[in-house]
């Protein structure tokens, strides 16, 4: 009887249910268990998109555009989910040759076969074009939209600073590779204000690569969120301006309002064109730069650390005046046998060796202020008098490094007693040896910045605001609260004019040195310098405030190996003051001359 | 008729309803796999979802019909069913289209259909109809050769075909022999066969021999006294060497390619996600990558994006696996295991031997997909593709998966008016 194999049923149900409990034991070790497809699938579909924000854009004082964005194309590439494709018509789009892209490939795959590397960077627009109807065939690339800094006026390059790509050295965890972050300047400096916030989103894409839409409605998805605008102090008439002047000239402009230590304009010569530091030609013309002998890269009103020369004459009157070693009436003979002079009649008060620019003068008036008689021995007496002096000259914001809203900038140097103690050893060393300080001269050593800023002190009889490149950020006006912070000097305000006046006598009075600043219009207030230099010829440098009450500017002019302060400083920065206050130049002759003046040849 | 409920009453709802779930969550998850944002309505007819509607439909008709035919006709004419397809295997042999290398469809009015579905039912039919004869009995030589040749003539079509996946089903045959009364040993031995195969591809065969070989003398010395069994050993010894050798042979000089590739594949022999492996490899993201309780319907990735090919067809248990999870997927296999059980049940409740035989069919084909198309999903079987039963999108494995569980359920519903 065929009923007696019934019990096989068993048999047939165990093989049915055992193949049914390894299906469910293999579903529970691939969906449960094993948590490597969840990554798989989402490295399959998902994308992740980062959406760029625009950086924030740069004005000038008076709202003139002096950065902007504009959007370029980078070719992004996922090298896993690269498949064959047409390499001669990819080359042609983006425009690159065979070994290139293999190259580029072969670095993407490096850094990560899944997630997305650049393959090209900055495709312009017309190319974008062409190569976004073709795309569709390339499995794996895909484009993203950046922005490029773009600057309208081409000026002030030093200043705004450029962006690139992050390096190894950023550790911030916010860039990736690829990302553009501020290097120099400003652009370094309000980074964190400029960048705004990455936003980031997740696509979907099919097998084929493409997109499909936003994962779970974009829940996951994050704005971007634009950088802020600077409002910057600059002035981009004056700053052109000056670039114009200081054209075959070496050395640097810095004007300032003393009223509030704003920097109406920044100049160092050489200069570039900030345009040429942006997109695919940044590399190569940044080696032509970086090699260019004149160093155009280097930010001379930063970090150039000159000898102010004569200049220096006005905080030496003030610190012996404050000392009181000498009165404003005090004389001293024009020795040329203590140092070298030009002829000139004899200053007969302080006022009248300032005009004149006396170096024997100065000379006694430095010897005062070191030999105190605080000592007995002549050694002490001076390391004694040289700190109480070095004291005093770092209030004028000498010495140190201001705090200025950029980033590197040099301190410049005030010796005081321990540094010559350094070099003479203790003891070793006496005004004999330190007298060139008298005239600007020696060891001392000040950016063009705090040149500038000195004539503001001057302008402001008595005390500086932080200079500062930006007066608000955003759409909200605040200010930095350091800005807004009066720096005193360890000078009394009432010896200030007296030495203000002689800064009027010698751009206004015969026999002043700076002749060549007088303006019909407004009364300039300034001082010449005119610096030694081992390497060449002197260095010609103008200190200058205008106009005499209430001055709306102050300004250094430095020109490395130009001559007489007098002869070509002097004019260039009555050139700006002029054309900031007045907004138009009316001394063309003098003009014409500045401008056609070669003197980056001289040495 | 002693118990006049009518046909209704006597009907398995339990059959009919697991038949009507899977339908209705095979149809639900090929909507799944083929969405497509411009087409949204399931009932879109240019799409496959919309089309899968119309088998159902003509499937439910179907099963009406077959409910109202006499019960006596498919055992009468069951040779005669039998004759009709092996004759069709032919004509498409001759005639058919090709689709995927496999020479197995006709095409009629844009709808494809595959004889090859239809010759399981009717050889299912003609082995039941055979070993229900009086005077049959399994043990006979002759028996054993007519059954296997019932089975052997539609599985050689349909190799001819180049469809080995729809061939390789009646092998499942061996089991409703089993359950007639052949020797249980044909179990066990297929059961080392079938170890004995991947040894043999896994392993060299030369040291998969010498292996054999120590293993036999270690035998031999514990029965050394027993002459017979030393010489049965030896038997098999030389039996099993020559079958290592064979599957050798056949594997690296008779297997295509593909299929080649395929099996390494599975074996780990061989990574290539992008060629052989890319399917499993995408299934097994897509199944993995639904956790628990899955993605939610119409949102699986993996599907959505179409990163699975076949999705519809072979591959449609990704679908379940990616956007149901390991819940749905419990359900589903589940549902599975459970109709197969109750037929088994069923069957063995039935007074007729052609209908014990004929469900007992019915049950092994439905477990050789069940087993072939989810273990091939899950990445434990070779990519073979074969529909998974009352799931995957196609017109004729759902006619012909519902013709042969309808077939089943009408007999079962005449049970009680047998004597
Ligand atoms: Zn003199």
């Amino acid at each position: 009887m065929k009923t007696t194999y019934n019990s096989r049923k068993y048999v047939v149900i165990t093989i049915f249910l055992v193949v049914g409990f390894i299906f469910i034991a293999r579903l529970f070790f691939l969906q449960i268990i094993d948590n490597s497809y969840v990554l798989s699938a989402n490295k399959n579909a998902l994308r992740f998109v980062t959406n760029y924000p625009a950086r924030g854009l740069i004005y000038d004082r008076n709202n003139k555009l002096l950065v902007y964005n504009e959007a370029v194309y980078d070719l992004m590439v996922v090298p896993r989910q690269v498949k064959t494709f047409d390499t001669t018509e990819l080359c042609n789009l983006v425009g690159i040759t065979k070994e290139d892209l293999i190259f580029k490939l072969q670095k993407a795959r490096e850094y990560s076969p899944y997630a997305a590397s650049i393959f090209e960077k900055q495709i312009s627009k017309e190319n974008y074009g062409y190569l976004q109807e073709k795309l569709y065939k390339y499995n794996g690339f895909y484009v993203q939209s950046r922005t490029l800094r773009k600057y309208p006026l081409s000026i002030a390059g030093h200043a705004l600073g450029y962006i690139g790509e992050v390096g190894n050295e950023v550790t911030d965890s916010y860039y990736k590779p690829g990302d553009y972050i501020g290097m120099s300047g400003l652009e370094k400096y309000y980074e964190p204000i400029l960048r705004g916030k990455k936003g980031s989103k997740i696509l979907m894409v099919d097998v084929f690569n493409r997109e499909k839409g936003s994962f779970h409605n974009g829940i996951y998805d994050t704005v971007a969120i634009a950088g802020e605008a600077l409002h910057s102090t600059l002035d981009a008439d004056i700053q052109a301006y000056g670039e114009l002047l200081m054209k075959n000239k070496i050395g640097s402009i810095v004007a300032i309002e003393p009223s509030s230590g704003e920097i109406l304009s920044m100049v160092s010569s050489p200069t570039y064109d900030p345009n040429l530091l942006v997109g695919r030609v940044r590399g190569v013309n940044y080696n032509l730069l970086l090699k260019d002998p004149s160093k155009p890269l280097f930010d001379r009103a930063l970090m150039a650390v000159y000898p102010p020369g004569s200049i220096f004459k006005i905080i030496q009157s003030l610190i012996a005046l404050e000392e009181g070693v000498i009165t404003e009436r005090s004389a001293f003979p024009c020795d040329k046998s203590l140092l070298g002079c030009h002829n000139h009649p004899n200053a007969t008060d302080l006022k009248s060796a300032i005009k004149m620019s006396c170096n024997p003068y100065f000379y006694q008036v430095f010897r005062r202020v070191i030999q105190h008689g605080l000592a007995n021995d002549r050694f002490q007496d001076s390391e004694l008098g040289l700190n109480l002096w070095n004291d005093k000259a770092l209030s004028f914001g000498l010495g140190q490094r201001l705090n200025v809203d950029i980033p590197n900038l040099k301190k410049g140097r005030i010796p005081d007693a321990l540094y010559y103690d350094k070099i003479y050893g203790h003891r070793g060393w006496a005004f004999s040896t330190i007298y060139s300080l008298s005239i600007g001269q020696g060891e001392m050593g000040i950016i063009p910045l705090q040149m500038a800023n000195i004539a503001a002190i001057f302008a402001n009889r008595g005390y500086y605001y932080t200079p500062h490149f930006v007066k608000s950020i955003g759409n909200n006006k605040t200010i930095n609260p350091e800005f807004l912070k009066k720096n005193l000097t360890k000078v009394s305000d009432k010896y200030f004019q007296v030495v203000a006046d002689a800064m009027y006598e010698v751009v206004n009075e015969p026999g002043g040195t700076a002749s060549q600043a007088r303006i019909d219009s407004i009364i300039v207030c300034g001082k010449t310098g005119t610096a030694q230099n081992p390497h060449g010829e002197d260095h010609s440098i103008f200190i200058a405030f205008a106009p005499r009450v209430n001055p709306k500017i102050a300004i250094a002019v430095y020109i490395e190996n130009a001559g007489f302060g007098g002869v070509w400083a002097a004019p260039i920065a009555s050139l700006i003051i002029e054309k900031y206050l007045t907004k138009r130049i009316k001394r063309k002759d003098l003009e014409e001359r500045m401008l056609n003046a070669k003197l980056s040849s001289k040495h | 008729m002693r118990e006049q409920k009518g046909i209704l009453g006597n009907i398995d709802w339990v059959m009919v309803g697991m038949y009507t779930m899977l339908v209705f969550m095979g149809w639900l998850n090929i909507y799944s796999a083929v969405y497509n944002e411009n087409h949204k309505s399931i009932l879109d007819f240019s799409q496959s979802y919309g089309k899968q509607l119309i088998w159902i439909a003509s499937s439910a008709l179907l099963a009406v019909f077959i409910m109202a035919i006499d019960p006596k006709f498919f055992s009468q004419f069951a040779f005669g069913i039998y004759g009709f397809f092996l004759f069709m295997l032919l004509v498409v042999l001759v005639s058919g289209k090709t689709t995927y290398g496999s020479k197995s469809w006709f095409e009629i009015g844009g709808f494809g259909l595959q004889p090859s579905e239809f010759a399981k039912f009717a050889t299912n039919l003609a082995l039941a109809k055979f070993l229900s004869s009086n005077d049959i009995h399994i043990k006979e030589q002759k028996t054993k050769l007519y059954a296997i040749l019932i089975l052997l003539i539609p599985a050689l079509l349909i190799l001819l075909q180049n469809d080995t996946g729809s061939a390789i089903v009646f092998v499942v045959f061996i089991l409703v022999l089993y359950r007639e009364g052949l020797s249980g040993n044909i179990l066990i031995f297929g059961l080392i066969i079938g170890v004995l195969f991947v040894l043999a591809l896994l392993v060299n065969q030369f040291i998969l021999s010498g292996i054999v070989l120590a293993l036999a003398l270690i035998f031999i010395f514990f029965i050394r006294k027993n002459r017979r069994g030393i010489i049965t050993i030896s038997v098999f010894l030389v039996l099993t060497i020559g079958f290592i050798f064979v599957v050798d042979y056949s594997f690296n000089h008779i297997l295509q390619d593909h299929q080649r590739e395929r099996i390494n594949v599975l074996l780990g022999k061989e990574i290539d996600l992008k060629g052989a492996g890319y399917n499993v490899n995408q299934s097994k993201i897509a199944i993995g990558s639904g956790g628990f309780i899955g993605k939610g319907f119409l949102n699986g990735t993996q599907t959505k994006f179409n990163f699975v090919p076949e999705q519809s067809t072979d591959f449609i248990f990704c679908t379940v696996g990616e956007e149901w999870g390991f819940i749905g997927s419990l359900v589903v296999v589940g549902l599975m295991m459970g109709l197969l059980i109750r037929i088994i049940f069923v069957a063995e409740r039935q007074r007729s031997p052609f209908s014990r035989i004929y469900g007992y069919g019915v049950a092994s084909i439905l477990f050789m997909h069940i087993m072939v198309n989810i273990g091939m999903a899950l990445g434990l079987l070779p990519v073979i593709g074969i529909p998974l039963p009352f799931f995957s999108y196609g017109g004729s494995s759902l006619w012909s998966f519902t013709i042969l569980l309808f077939i089943f359920i009408k007999q079962d519903s005449y049970r009680l008016n047998l004597l």
